[in-house]
């Protein structure tokens, strides 16, 4: 989020703290006792002959389950992390089965186990400073806090470890995990030829991304291009066709002299409270070429034949975004009406006696207070819409698909939707990863360029 | 001077005028699709026919497609079920770890508390579905997929909610910190603190908390859909109805979809309306802070 010499500061700041670390660790080994010098190879130790056997012994605990789980686990995944197993399933010469590497379980426990050991390596040197940090307050003659004030101390002082350990730890294994997982998997050749357990796969470089781009026959970087521009449009449209109707129509519904507010808004928001597969669902057959329109239009003799809203890949493109309209209106509508309220209303008074028409306050007091407060909200709903699954998969699974584009995508998937489709139906997982890499490339690259523009980080003290 | 103000006033008329005609067309058109979807669903797949037709309303109104759907056999009050388990534990097991996260960036000053915050932000860039065959696999290792699917859906999304805090991170910023700082000057702990004063002021982001987290599982169908893998029992709702809508021979399965559409949307509407001002208290609030 910082700008470039922020980062590069931040760069600076963050080698000169762990140079500092290592500073520390030799000062530590000089100045300290025995107990303290043992504590580098045997954790928990100083804390333990000083009695703080809480802290000890769980530091010693941590120790011990490291070790027990690299011996007998994670070690021999590790030692072929860099082949990902070089023996295939096959058959013994007495005919049995032999089964060979699993590249799967190797790349998954090989991160794990080069995750514990840095882990391993910070529990080390938090166990170092604590030690010497128990030997100096015993030095200047003070009583260390008794055991019981450990374990309350999770209560009060040290609360945030006890709310965060779950969460962090959780966020870990079913999140930062596998994202590693993937992003490795985008380096390797892992699909439906190169199945673990029966196949292994390996390391090939940037082969997949080279693949992405590349714009010959084989190759995916024309489909990518025509899906990347789609996702882009869509999101554009998205976000801000849904954002200014929505503020029009919170308007209209606000405006004085209109009655019946509660029951105007009320309508509108039974679209939010009914789940959104019903009505999407429900919508995706409504536009079918079976569909109840299609019906009625014929019936009535207004087409000849049915309109092929989700066949034709532009009418396809259209109908979702009007459909979005249907769903994303509501939302908008209900949170400008939130804060057009907030609008002080003096601003529109002395603008008024100026002889400002409604229209002219609109666009230099409304708008202008709107986009302010709403700018890091227009930016997550950017991002939201680039990423948003349910409404074009429920509606249409991206279709139409085209023989012009490589691996099954149609004319209306996403980046998303078209990563979902290569893991399910293709199991093509190296080529999904590598797309849900550039999601978070263009995720990124995004927020950072808005970011820097954004008026309410620019200048925050206008409005207020 | 009358003139002028006679035609302000038949300005103004005329503007309210457009104004209701533009609600009104709004108004039908936001309603229909529900309209049919309602009554479409009292169409029977016995007499009359089960897929799509070229009318809106039944020629003989039945409750043929719910009956079926209440009959224990045909599975659906199981998905129905399964669904209301998975959004119940959801809800309340993740609002909770929200809170304490929240509560933790939001009061406390601590190393790695900026770390935590940009890890997560960064993770949260990435596409969720690119990690799902990991996930499965991790959840086959304990037997949480297939028959286990049910906990195995529960774990992970109470395991990953503590990355969803902005909003109610948001709401705990504008608690003056003054209150905090009184209350451990008289001796009281952080957990007391977080006990009994953040959460009962907390009220109305807990509730817009377990309403969004109690309503998502509802909508869950790509992870639910992968985890129970054909094996029909652990489907939930969402997974099932859309089997029924992408089926293409017409044995009933649209209008039954119909059907199974008004079932899930009542119960889910009603809550809805009835938390519905801690709702747009919630995301005005969350739109505002960003």
């Amino acid at each position: 989020m910082a700008k470039d010499g922020n980062s590069k500061d931040n760069v600076k700041k963050y080698f000169e703290v762990v140079k500092e670390g290592f500073v520390e660790i030799g000062s530590i080994f000089k100045k300290g006792d025995w107990k303290t010098r043992v504590s580098y190879l045997i954790f928990g130790f100083g804390s333990i002959m000083r009695k703080q056997f809480a802290k000890g012994i769980a530091l010693l605990a941590s120790q011990i389950i490291f070790w027990v789980y690299l011996i007998n686990f994670g070690l021999k995944y590790l030692v072929k992390f860099n082949t990902l197993g070089t023996e295939k399933k096959g058959f013994n010469p007495d005919g049995t089965v032999k089964y060979g590497d699993n590249s799967f379980l190797i790349l998954l426990y090989g991160l794990l186990t080069i995750v514990l050991i840095l882990v391993y390596l910070t529990i080390w040197y938090i166990n170092i400073r604590a030690s010497y940090k128990e030997q100096k307050i015993l030095e200047q003659g003070k009583a260390l806090p008794t055991n019981k004030k450990f374990f309350s101390s999770l209560l009060d002082q040290n609360f945030d470890k006890t709310l965060l350990a779950i969460p962090v730890l959780g966020t870990f294994l079913f999140t930062a995990l596998p994202i590693a997982f993937m992003i490795c998997v985008a380096f390797t050749n892992y699909d439906y030829d190169h199945q673990a357990p029966a196949k292994l796969f390996t390391w090939v470089g940037f082969e997949n991304f080279k693949n992405l781009f590349s714009l010959n026959t084989n190759g995916f970087g024309s489909t990518f291009f025509v899906v990347l521009a789609w996702t882009l449009v869509w999101a554009f449209f998205a976000t801000f066709l849904n954002y200014f109707l929505g503020i029009a129509v919170a308007l209209l519904i606000n405006k004085k002299g209109i009655k019946f507010k509660k029951m105007w808004r009320t309508i509108l928001i039974t679209t939010i409270a009914v789940p959104q597969f019903v009505s999407l669902l429900y919508m995706y057959k409504l536009f079918a070429s079976d569909g109840i329109i299609n019906a009625y239009l014929l019936k009535w003799g207004w087409i000849d034949s049915y309109i092929p809203f989700w066949q034709d890949p532009m009418l396809a493109r259209i109908t979702i975004i009007v459909v979005n309209l249907w769903i994303g209106i509501p939302y908008l509508m209900l949170m400008a009406s939130g804060i057009l309220m907030n609008i002080p209303a003096d601003l529109y008074e002395s603008a008024t006696i100026d002889g400002a028409n409604s229209w002219q306050c609109f666009f230099h007091i409304t708008l202008p207070y709107m986009l302010f407060v709403t700018g890091p909200y227009l930016l997550t709903q950017f991002i939201g819409n680039l990423n948003n699954f349910n409404v074009i998969y429920l509606l249409n699974q991206g279709k139409p698909q085209s023989m012009g584009l490589a691996a099954k995508a149609g004319y209306t998937d996403l980046l998303v939707t078209w990563l979902y489709k290569m893991t399910v139906n293709d199991t093509n997982y190296k080529m999904a990863a590598v797309i849900g890499i550039m999601v978070f490339v263009v995720t990124a690259v995004i927020s950072l360029i808005v970011y820097g523009l954004l008026p309410s980080v620019k200048d925050e003290e206008v409005f207020q | 001077m009358n003139e002028k103000t006679s035609s302000l006033s038949r300005k103004r008329h005329i503007g309210n005028a457009v104004t209701y005609a533009i609600l009104i067309i709004m108004s039908v058109v936001w309603l229909l699709p529900f309209v049919g979807l309602i009554l479409q669903s009292f169409r029977s797949y016995v007499t009359e026919f089960g897929g799509m037709v070229d009318y809106v309303v039944p020629k003989e109104f039945s409750l043929d497609n719910y009956i079926y759907l209440l009959k224990p056999e045909n599975k659906f009050t199981l998905w129905f079920k399964n669904t209301f388990i998975i959004a119940f534990f959801t809800s309340t097991l993740s609002t909770m770890i929200v809170l304490g996260v929240s509560y933790a960036l939001s009061r406390m000053r601590f190393a790695g508390r900026q770390a935590i915050m940009k890890v997560w932000l960064i993770l949260g860039m990435f596409p969720g579905f690119l990690t799902m065959i990991c996930l499965y696999f991790l959840l086959k290792n304990f037997g949480l997929t297939q028959e286990g699917a049910i906990p195995g859906l529960i774990l992970i999304s109470v395991m990953t909610a503590a990355m969803k805090y902005y909003v109610c991170k948001g709401y705990f910023d504008t608690v003056p910190i003054a209150l905090d700082e009184a209350a451990r000057i008289d001796g009281a702990s952080r957990a007391r603190i977080f006990l009994t004063m953040i959460i009962p002021m907390a009220k109305p982001i807990i509730i817009y908390q377990l309403l969004e987290s109690f309503m998502a599982p509802w909508c869950d169908y790509v992870f639910a859909s992968y985890v129970a893998f054909g094996y029909s029992d652990s489907y939930n709702v969402a997974v099932a109805l859309q089997r029924w809508v992408w089926t293409n021979d017409y044995q009933g399965f649209f209008t039954r979809f119909c059907a199974g559409g008004v079932l899930v949307a009542i119960p889910i509407t009603v809550l809805f309306m009835l938390l519905q001002k801690y709702y747009v208290e919630g995301v005005t609030g969350g739109a505002v802070k960003g």
